[in-house]
C-alpha cells in the first residue's frame, strides 16, 4: 500500500558569502516518504524550491564521505539519516561545525587535506619486495590488528565533534590520527619513525582531552579516540625512554 | 587565467586516475603531473565498488580459463588481444595494490584470498571484505601521496580539452571553490572519468556519474564506441537502486520469487543446487540474471511494493556471523536504509543501471585516434568487456590500463613539444566564454531537474533491460528534442563560489550527448547481443551482420553518425553462450574436440 507522502520542515543555514553578511536560516517544507533520507530532502529541495542551495553529495550509501552536516546539532552523514526518524519535528541542517564555510553546507577542506600529506598514509616498507615475489604474508590476526582503523571514510564528522579542534585546529585530530595508527600497526609498514615526530609534536596527540565524542559520532565505526589514546601512551613511553637509552640510539 | 604547465593532465582522479599519475610518477620523476577532478579523489565513485577485483592464482586456474569468461561473458564482442594483455596483468596489479597495503582479505595462512564470482569458472575475485573498491581507492590515493611530481586540482570541474595542431594538450577547468577558470596545458592527456549511468532514471551510481570525459572527447571528434551496452545489476535497493554486491552471491546466497521459487533455474542457469556452483544460477552473468528477473515480472512472479516489483536476495543461510564478516556493508545497508536484518529476513531487490561497458574508442596502448588523448577505466572502451562485462573484471581494469594510459601518455609526453601558449589561451578564453554563458545574462526557461527527469525516464524506456525498435525510436526522438530545449536551460544561481547549479547545468549538457550516443546506437544494432536484447525482429545473435563495435560519431548539434568496426578475433571464435548444465555440457564437448585434435 501506497502511503499518502506527509510533509516535514527542513530549516537549512545558508551563507553565500557573495551576499550574505553572516549565516541566515531559511525554512521550506518538503513532502517525504519514510524511506527518503535528510541528503533526499535537500535534492527535493534544490530541484523543485530553490536550486542555489549548495551541497556536497555523491554515492548515497555511507562510503564517499561526501554529504557529512550538522543535522539537528549532531554530526552525521546526510544519506544515511531519514526523515521519518526527525518527524514530526523540524530538521535543523548546518555545515560541519568547527570548519571555515565555503557556502551553504560546503565546508572547506584544506586543513585535513594537508594533515594527511603530513602524516604520510602510505606503506612505507620494512622489508622492500618485488612484485614477482608476490604478496606479503599477513594472516587475519595480523590483519585484524589495524582493519578497524583502515575504514575510515574521511566524512570529516570526528572532527566536527572534538571540541579540542573547535579550539585550535592545528591539531591533528581524530580521522588522521587513526590513519597514522593504522599504517603503523600494518605488519608490512616500517614508516613509524617517519610519522612519530608529528604525532609527538605540539600539534600531535597530546591535545586530545579524552571525550571520545568523536568515536561517538563516527559512521563507521573507526574509533579514532582509541588510536589517539593509544598513541599517547606509546608517545609517552617514547618520551621517558629517552632518557634511559644510550646517546646516539634510535628511538 | 591561471595557467599551469604540467607534462601530462590528468582528468578524473578515481582508480584508474590514481593509478594513471602514479605510473606516470614512477616512469619519470621529471614529468609534472596535473590529476584534475571534480571532487576530492577519495569522492570519486570507484569508492562505492564491493564485490572484488579479478586475478589469476589457484593452481587449478588459468589465464586462459579467464581469458574464456570474458570474451563468452561479452558475448564475443571484446579485443581478443587486448583481453590476453589483460588477464596476463591482472595479478601483477593486485599484487602492486597489496604492497602498496590494500588490505584484502586473507586465508588462515596469509595469503590472499579470492571469492566466486558471477560468469567466472574458477573463484579468482580478491577483496576487501565487501569494502572492494573503496579500500582500492583510499591505498591509491594515499600511495599517490607521496610523488611530489603530482599536482592535484581538487575541486577543479573540466569544461572542455585544449586540442592544437591535431591534438591534445590540455584542459580547462573551473576552480569550484572560487569559480575561477584555470588553463592547464600539457603534452598528453589522460581521460579517466568513470561512467554515465546516471543518465538513467534507477541506477547504482553517484551523482558525479554523468559520463563528462567520454562527452569532452566525443565533442572533439573522438568515436564512442559499443554505447548501447549498458549494464543492469540484478540486485538492487528498489528506488535508490543502491548496489548489493553480487559477492552476496558468491558467498551463497539465493534469488528467489514471490513464491521462494529459485526461478533462475527456468532460464538455463539451472539446475539448482544448495551451494553456489560457478556459471550456474545465482552466478550466472548479469545481463541474464536481469533478463530474468524481467520475465519474472511479466509473468506476475514478483513482489509489488512502492518502488515497483522485486524479487528476494535470500542471505539468511549464510547465518549472522558470516554475513558480518564477509559482507558487512550489505548488512549495514539492508539494516539502516531497509530496516532488514539479512540473517533474519530476505532483502527486496530488482535490477537497476550499473554499468557503462561502451566508452571513448581506445587501443590496446589506451591511445584515442586523436594523438596524445588517452583513456582508462569505465569512461574507455578498451574493448575488453564487450557487450557485458563480468563482475570484478572493472576494478582490475582500472588498475591494469590506468597503468597503462600514464605509461603511454608518460612517454608521448617526453617526444612531445608543446604549442605556443598563446594559441592555447585563446581556446581556453573561448571555452571560459562557453561555460560562462550560462550564467551571465541566461534567460532561459527549462529547469535542470525537469530536463534530468526525462531524459532519465526515456532512457529507462527505451534502452532498458529488453528494447523495441519504435521505443528505441522514440527516445531517440526525445532525446534530440531535449537537447533543443536544453539550449534554453535556467541556471537561477549566478554566484561565483561553489556553484553547483551551475555545474549540473554543464553536467547535463554531457550527460544529453552521452545518452543520445546510447539510443542511436541501440537503435542501429539490429540484432541481441549481451546487454542489448531487442524483442521485435531481432531477438537473435546475427554474427553475419553484426560482430562488430559500434562508434558513435558526433555530428554536433545532431544526432551521431553511427559506423561500425571490426572485433579482433585472436583465437576465440564465436560460440554458443551457455550456463548452469548446458555449459558444463558445451565445455566438456569442446574439451573432446580439442583432444581428438590433437590426438596423432
Amino acid at each position: 500500500m501506497k502511503a499518502a507522502p506527509r510533509t516535514i520542515r527542513i530549516e537549512v543555514l545558508r551563507y553565500r558569502p557573495e551576499q550574505d553578511k553572516e549565516p541566515v536560516v531559511q525554512g521550506f517544507d518538503v513532502p517525504f516518504t519514510d524511506d527518503m533520507s535528510v541528503l533526499q530532502g535537500l535534492q527535493y529541495i534544490k530541484d523543485e524550491f530553490d536550486g542555489t542551495l549548495s551541497f556536497r553529495w555523491s554515492c548515497r550509501m555511507a562510503i564517499c564521505g561526501s554529504c557529512g552536516m550538522m543535522i539537528n546539532g549532531v554530526p552525521k552523514l546526510s544519506c544515511s539519516t531519514f526523515l521519518r526518524d526527525l518527524y514530526p519535528n523540524t530538521v535543523r541542517v548546518e555545515a560541519l561545525a568547527h570548519f571555515p564555510i565555503e557556502r551553504d553546507l560546503v565546508i572547506v577542506l584544506d586543513d585535513f587535506i594537508t594533515k594527511l600529506h603530513k602524516i604520510k598514509p602510505y606503506i612505507i616498507p620494512k622489508e622492500p619486495r618485488a612484485l614477482s615475489q608476490g604478496e606479503y604474508l599477513q594472516t587475519p590476526e595480523q590483519m585484524a590488528q589495524y582493519e578497524q582503523f583502515s575504514a575510515c571514510i574521511n566524512c570529516m564528522l570526528c572532527y566536527a565533534a572534538c571540541p579540542q579542534y573547535g579550539l585550535n585546529s592545528s591539531f591533528i585530530g581524530p580521522a588522521a590520527m587513526a590513519l597514522v595508527h593504522r599504517y603503523n600497526l600494518d605488519n608490512r609498514d616500517g614508516g613509524r619513525a617517519e610519522r612519530d615526530p608529528y604525532v609527538h609534536s605540539e600539534e600531535g596527540v597530546f591535545n586530545c582531552t579524552a571525550v571520545g565524542y568523536c568515536s561517538e559520532v563516527c559512521p563507521k565505526d573507526v574509533d579514532p579516540a582509541n588510536a589517539v589514546n593509544i598513541n599517547k601512551t606509546e608517545s609517552a613511553k617514547d618520551y621517558f625512554l629517552r632518557f634511559l637509552k644510550p646517546k646516539g640510539a634510535q628511538a | 587565467m591561471e595557467t599551469f604547465k604540467a607534462d601530462v593532465a590528468i582528468v578524473g582522479a578515481g582508480g584508474a586516475g590514481l593509478r594513471a599519475a602514479i605510473a606516470v610518477a614512477k616512469k619519470d620523476p621529471k614529468l609534472k603531473i596535473a590529476l584534475i577532478s571534480k571532487v576530492y579523489p577519495m569522492r570519486s565513485h570507484t569508492v562505492a565498488a564491493e564485490g572484488g577485483a579479478a586475478g589469476v592464482v589457484q593452481a587449478h586456474d588459468s589465464l586462459e580459463h579467464h581469458f574464456h569468461d570474458t570474451v563468452a561473458g561479452g558475448d564475443w564482442l571484446c579485443e581478443q588481444d587486448v583481453v590476453d594483455y589483460f588477464v596476463a596483468h591482472c595479478t601483477e596489479e593486485m599484487v602492486q595494490l597489496e604492497h602498496w597495503g590494500c588490505p584484502w582479505s586473507r586465508k588462515p595462512d596469509g595469503h590472499v584470498n579470492v571469492r566466486a564470482f558471477g560468469g567466472m569458472k574458477i573463484e579468482r575475485t580478491w577483496f576487501a571484505a565487501d569494502k572492494s573498491g573503496f579500500h582500492m581507492l583510499h591505498t591509491l590515493f594515499q600511495t599517490s601521496l607521496q610523488f611530489p611530481s603530482i599536482t592535484r586540482f581538487d575541486e577543479h570541474f573540466c569544461v572542455d580539452l585544449l586540442v592544437e595542431d591535431g591534438r591534445a594538450q590540455g584542459a580547462v577547468a573551473i576552480n569550484v571553490a572560487s569559480g575561477e577558470f584555470v588553463m592547464i596545458e600539457a603534452k598528453s592527456v589522460v581521460i579517466a572519468t568513470g561512467g554515465a549511468g546516471r543518465v538513467f532514471r534507477e541506477n547504482t551510481n553517484g551523482g558525479i556519474v554523468t559520463g563528462d570525459g567520454m562527452a569532452l572527447a566525443y565533442r572533439h571528434g573522438v568515436p564512442l564506441r559499443d554505447m548501447e551496452f549498458v549494464q543492469y545489476h540484478p540486485t538492487c535497493m528498489p528506488g535508490t537502486g543502491l548496489l548489493f554486491t553480487e559477492a552476496c552471491r558468491g558467498e551463497g546466497g539465493f534469488l528467489v520469487n514471490k513464491d521462494g521459487y529459485r526461478y533462475l533455474q527456468d532460464y538455463g542457469l539451472g539446475p539448482a543446487e544448495p551451494t553456489p556452483r560457478n556459471k550456474a544460477m545465482e552466478l550466472g552473468p548479469r545481463d541474464r540474471l536481469s533478463q530474468a528477473f524481467w520475465y519474472e515480472q511479466q509473468k506476475g512472479r514478483t513482489i509489488e511494493g512502492i518502488h515497483g516489483s522485486a524479487v528476494h536476495l535470500d542471505l539468511r543461510h549464510l547465518g549472522h556471523k558470516k554475513l558480518r564478516e564477509r559482507l558487512p556493508q550489505i548488512c549495514e545497508l539492508a539494516e539502516e536504509f531497509m530496516g532488514i536484518d539479512p540473517a533474519k529476513a530476505p532483502i527486496p531487490v530488482r535490477p537497476a543501471v550499473h554499468y557503462t561497458m561502451g566508452g571513448i574508442l581506445v587501443d590496446g596502448n589506451c591511445a584515442s585516434p586523436l594523438p596524445g588523448l588517452y583513456a582508462a577505466g569505465e569512461c574507455s572502451s578498451v574493448g575488453i568487456h564487450g557487450a557485458n562485462r563480468l563482475g570484478s573484471n572493472s576494478l582490475s581494469e582500472i588498475c591494469v590500463f590506468g597503468k597503462v594510459a600514464g605509461d603511454h601518455a608518460a612517454d608521448f609526453a617526453r617526444s612531445a613539444k608543446s604549442a605556443p601558449s598563446a594559441t592555447l589561451q585563446k581556446q581556453a578564453d573561448a571555452a571560459q566564454m562557453r561555460a560562462l554563458s550560462l550564467v551571465r545574462g541566461n534567460k532561459g526557461t527549462e529547469r535542470i531537474s525537469v530536463l534530468r527527469r526525462e531524459m532519465a525516464e526515456t532512457m529507462e524506456r527505451g534502452c532498458g533491460i529488453y528494447r523495441l525498435g519504435d521505443e528505441m525510436q522514440k527516445t531517440c526522438n526525445e532525446l534530440e528534442n531535449l537537447r533543443e530545449r536544453y539550449k534554453r536551460v535556467k541556471v537561477d544561481d549566478t554566484s561565483s563560489v561553489f556553484n553547483t547549479e551551475w555545474l549540473l547545468a554543464i553536467e547535463l549538457g554531457y550527460q544529453l550527448q552521452v545518452a543520445q550516443a546510447m539510443a542511436v546506437s541501440a537503435l542501429n544494432r539490429k540484432e541481441s547481443r549481451g546487454a542489448h536484447q531487442r524483442l521485435d525482429d531481432y531477438k537473435l545473435r546475427d554474427d553475419a551482420n553484426y560482430l562488430m563495435h559500434t562508434l558513435a560519431t558526433s555530428a554536433g548539434d545532431g544526432p551521431p553518425v553511427i559506423s561500425y568496426g571490426e572485433v579482433k578475433i585472436t583465437h576465440l571464435p564465436p560460440g554458443v553462450r551457455a550456463y548452469g548444465a548446458a555449459g558444463e555440457a558445451a565445455d566438456a564437448a569442446s574439451k573432446a574436440k580439442s583432444a581428438e585434435g590433437k590426438a596423432p
